[in-house]
C-alpha cells in the first residue's frame, strides 16, 4: 500500500458491490413475482433489470421481489420506489421495456409515462 | 462488475457454526447453484451477531431479513417463497413478546439498546475479506495516524478516555505513553488474546468476526510508541479465530497493510500469532510475555511493569483484544465522540458475553452506564421458566456476584468496583432461584485451583484451603468459625498474591458471602442447602398421594434404595439412597420431590 488514494480506491470498488446491504436511501426495482407474473415473464424481466444494472456499473439500486399484487391482467408488473417520492407502477414490461425503465427513469429520472399503470402519477 | 441483486450473510461465529451454519451456508451454495441463481444471489459468512440463542441466523439483503434458527431443511422455502417470489418466510423470522413477527434486526428488543461500535462490523461484514473491512474505512485510521505526529496519537487516545477492556481498566492512553517514553531500539506491541474467563466469548467474536480492526489498531500502537514488530496471543482452542487472523495477516501483507514502509510513510510493521495452550494464568500479562518467550507461563512481580521491561526485557505494550478494537473507530471518529458515550469515568462501550439463566443467551454490546436491569431483562428477555432472579456474576473467577438489589446499579469500572465485583473481561452469568450460591462460590474456587500456576503460596495452597473449607460446607460438615477463616484466607490472599489473578480469587467468595450470607448459615447450621442444589444436603422422598406404584424408580435406582409394592406408593430408604437424582428424572407422575 503505497498511498492513501490507493486505499480509497478499493474502497469505492467494494463500496457498491455492498451497497446491497445498506438498507436506507436507494431506489428499489420491485419485479413482481407472483405465479401470473412468473407465467407472464418475469423471470426473464428480473434479468433484464440485473443485466441493465451490470451493463451501467450502478451501484445504489436495489432489486427485490414481491408477490403478485392483484392486477394479473397486466403481468408482468414493477414498482420502481424512489425514494420521498410515490410508487411508480409499470404494467406489462417486457425485457426491453424494464432495460429502458432503468435507463430513463432510474438513471435519468425521467418516468416513461406510456408505460406506467397509475397515469395519475 | 458482478451485481448481485441480494447478498445473504449467514452467521460464521462460534455459536452459530456449533449449530451446524456451516451445512446450511453449504446447502445454500449448492442449491442456489442447482438452480441458476448463484450469479443472482451472493451468500456469504459474516461474524457473530450475538443473538447466539437464536442461531443460526441468517440476514438477507436488501430487504434487511433477519432469520432464526435456519436449518438445513429451510434451505428449500426460502429460496422458493423469498428469493423467487420475495415473500419472507414468516416461520423463520423472529417473534419475541410481540405476537408480530418482526423482519428487521433493529426492531427485536435484544438489539434495541445496543449500541454497537467494536462490533459494528460483526455480521455486516465479510471477515475473511479484508476489502470489505476496507470498504467499512478499514485501514483509513492508520492511514490518518501515519501522518499524525506519535504524541497526537497518544494524545487522541487519553483524551478518549478509553480504558483497558481486559479487566483491570487501566487508562489505554496513559499505558501507550509509558511504552512510549520508554527509550529502546527495539519495542513490542502485543495482543492479549487469551480470553480464559469462564462463559466469556467477547473477544473470541471480535476475532472471528473483525479481525482486522485488532491488526490495524496493532499498526496504531507500534507507530505511537515506536515499535515494528507485534505479537497476538491466541489460545489454540480458538481455532475459527486463529484461522481468520492468519487469513486477515496474509491478506494485510499482501496489500502491503503491514510489512515494510506503510502508505511510503517510512514505518514498518508486521504481526505474528502466538499460539497458547488455553492455560487461564496466560492472560495475566506477565505470565502471556514469559509464554510468548518460550517459557513456562508464570507471572513475574512487577515493577517493572511490560512497558518498561516486556518481552525479552524490551518495552512493551500490551493491551486486550476489544482495547483494540475500539481504537481504528476513536481515531476516525474523534476522541470527542467516543468520550460522548458511557459514564464520567468510564467512556464508550462494553462487549459482554451473556450467558446463564437468561432467556436471550449472547453477545451484546451497551454503553457503558446501562443498568444491569436493562441486560437481563430488556436485552436478555427475563429469565426462563419465569424463575426468579437471584444474581449476575461479572468479572469471571475475579469478580463477584451481583445481587438483585443492584439491579439498577449502572455498569462501569467503579461502580462494579463499590459493589464487590469487577468488570473484568465482560462476562455476565445469570443466575436464578435454582443456583446456590455456596456451590456458585466453590464452582470459582476449583477453577482457580484448577488453573492456578503454583508460582506463589497465597494463590497455590491458600485458594485450596478455601476451596477445602467450601466443600465442607456443601456437604453439610460446615462448622460456625469457617465463615471467619474463609475471611481471612481471603484477606491474606488479597493482600499476599504475585498477581492480579490470585489477588482477585478470593472475589466470589467474599461477595457471596456478603450478599448470601443467609445462605452460607443455612448450610452450616440447618444443615441446608435453600436452592436443593448440594446433593448431600438434601434427600429425594416419595409423595404417597401420587405415586401410582408403577415400580419405575425402583427398577432404575443404582443402590436399591427403593422398595415396594406395585400399585401401591414406593419409599426410598435414605440410608442407602446416593442422591444421584434417577428416580425423580424417571418419575411419570412428579412423585418424586427434593427436599
Amino acid at each position: 500500500m503505497k498511498s492513501i488514494e490507493e486505499l480509497k480506491a478499493i474502497k469505492a470498488k467494494n463500496r457498491g458491490d455492498m451497497s446491497v446491504r445498506d438498507a436506507k436511501g436507494a431506489p428499489v426495482i420491485n419485479v413482481h413475482m407472483g405465479t401470473c407474473g412468473i407465467a407472464n415473464g418475469a423471470r426473464e424481466v428480473l434479468i433484464a433489470v440485473m443485466d441493465e444494472i451490470k451493463t451501467r456499473n450502478l451501484t445504489n439500486v436495489h432489486v427485490t421481489q414481491s408477490g403478485c399484487p392483484g392486477m394479473c391482467v397486466e403481468e408482468p408488473l414493477i414498482t420502481l420506489t424512489i425514494p420521498g417520492e410515490k410508487p411508480y407502477i409499470y404494467r406489462k414490461v417486457s425485457p426491453e421495456n424494464a432495460k429502458a425503465i432503468v435507463t430513463r427513469h432510474v438513471v435519468n429520472k425521467q418516468p416513461v409515462k406510456e408505460w406506467l399503470l397509475n397515469l395519475e402519477n | 462488475m458482478d451485481f448481485y441483486r441480494s447478498h445473504v450473510l449467514t452467521c460464521a461465529g462460534t455459536g452459530c457454526t456449533s449449530m451446524d451454519s456451516r451445512l446450511v451456508r453449504q446447502g445454500l451454495h449448492d442449491e442456489l447453484a442447482k438452480r441458476g441463481l448463484d450469479k443472482e444471489i451472493k451468500v456469504l459468512e459474516t461474524g457473530c451477531f450475538g443473538f447466539c440463542n437464536m442461531g443460526p441466523i441468517m440476514v438477507v439483503y436488501p430487504e434487511g431479513t433477519f432469520y432464526c434458527q435456519v436449518q438445513q431443511q429451510d434451505i428449500t422455502q426460502i429460496i422458493e417463497e423469498h428469493f423467487i417470489k420475495g415473500r419472507p418466510v414468516e416461520r423463520l423470522l423472529y417473534k419475541g413478546q410481540e405476537a408480530q413477527a418482526t423482519t428487521e434486526m433493529e426492531n427485536i428488543e435484544f438489539f434495541k439498546h445496543q449500541e454497537r461500535v467494536v462490533l459494528s462490523n460483526c455480521g455486516k461484514i465479510n471477515p475473511e475479506n479484508i476489502e470489505e473491512y476496507i470498504a467499512e474505512d478499514g485501514y483509513f485510521a492508520l492511514a490518518k495516524c501515519l501522518d499524525m505526529t506519535q504524541e497526537e496519537v497518544i494524545d487522541t487516545v487519553k483524551k478518549s478516555g478509553l480504558r483497558g477492556r481486559g479487566g483491570g481498566g487501566f487508562p489505554t492512553g496513559t499505558k501507550w505513553d509509558f511504552a512510549y517514553k520508554s527509550q529502546s531500539d527495539q519495542k513490542y506491541v502485543v495482543c492479549n488474546a487469551d480470553e480464559g474467563d469462564p462463559g466469556a466469548f467477547m473477544d473470541r467474536s471480535v476475532l472471528e468476526g473483525d479481525p482486522h480492526s485488532v491488526l490495524e489498531a496493532m499498526a496504531i500502537a507500534g507507530y505511537a510508541i515506536g515499535a515494528n514488530k507485534g505479537y497476538i496471543y491466541i489460545r489454540a482452542e480458538y481455532p475459527i479465530a486463529v484461522e481468520r487472523l492468519g487469513i486477515a495477516i496474509s491478506q494485510a501483507r499482501e496489500l502491503g497493510l503491514l510489512g515494510k514502509d506503510i502508505f511510503s510513510k517510512g514505518f514498518d510493521f508486521d504481526i505474528e500469532l502466538r499460539l497458547g495452550a488455553g492455560a487461564f494464568v496466560c492472560g495475566e500479562e506477565t505470565g502471556l510475555l514469559q509464554s510468548i518467550e518460550g517459557k513456562r507461563g508464570e507471572p513475574r512481580p512487577r515493577p517493572p511493569f511490560p512497558a518498561v521491561a516486556g518481552l525479552w526485557t524490551q518495552p512493551t505494550l500490551i493491551n486486550n483484544v476489544e482495547t483494540y478494537a475500539n481504537i481504528p473507530r476513536i481515531i476516525l471518529r474523534g476522541a470527542d465522540w467516543f468520550a460522548g458515550m458511557g459514564t464520567e469515568k468510564s467512556k464508550g462501550t462494553k462487549v459482554f458475553a451473556l450467558a446463564g439463566k437468561v432467556n436471550n443467551i449472547g453477545l451484546i454490546e451497551i454503553p457503558m452506564g446501562t443498568t444491569l436491569r436493562t441486560i437481563v431483562y430488556d436485552i436478555g428477555g427475563g429469565i426462563p421458566k419465569g424463575k426468579n432472579f437471584k444474581a449476575v456474576q461479572s468479572g469471571g473467577p475475579s469478580g463477584g456476584c451481583i445481587p438483585a438489589e443492584h439491579l439498577d446499579v449502572p455498569i462501569d469500572y467503579d461502580s462494579l468496583m463499590s459493589i464487590g465485583s469487577m468488570m473484568g473481561s465482560g462476562g455476565l452469568i445469570v443466575m436464578d432461584e435454582d443456583n446456590c450460591m455456596v456451590d456458585i462460590a466453590k464452582f470459582y474456587m476449583e477453577f482457580i485451583q484448577d488453573e492456578s500456576c503454583g508460582k506463589c503460596p497465597p494463590c497455590r495452597i491458600g485458594t485450596k484451603r478455601m476451596l477445602e473449607i467450601l466443600t465442607k460446607i456443601t456437604e453439610g460438615r460446615g462448622e460456625p468459625e469457617d465463615l471467619d477463616n474463609l475471611q481471612i484466607l481471603a484477606s491474606n490472599i488479597k493482600n499476599t498474591a504475585l498477581c492480579a489473578l490470585g489477588q482477585t480469587a478470593p472475589n466470589p467468595v467474599l461477595s457471596t458471602m456478603k450478599y448470601f450470607r443467609d445462605e452460607y448459615e443455612a448450610h452450616i447450621y440447618e444443615k441446608k442447602c435453600p436452592s436443593k442444589v448440594c446433593q448431600a444436603l438434601l434427600s429425594y422422598v416419595i409423595d404417597p398421594e401420587k405415586c401410582k406404584g408403577c415400580g419405575l424408580c425402583a427398577r432404575n435406582c443404582p443402590s436399591d434404595a427403593i422398595s415396594g409394592k406395585v400399585k401401591e406408593p414406593y419409599s426410598i430408604d435414605q440410608s442407602k439412597c446416593v442422591k444421584c437424582g434417577e428416580c425423580m428424572a424417571r418419575c411419570k407422575f412428579g412423585a418424586i420431590d427434593k427436599k
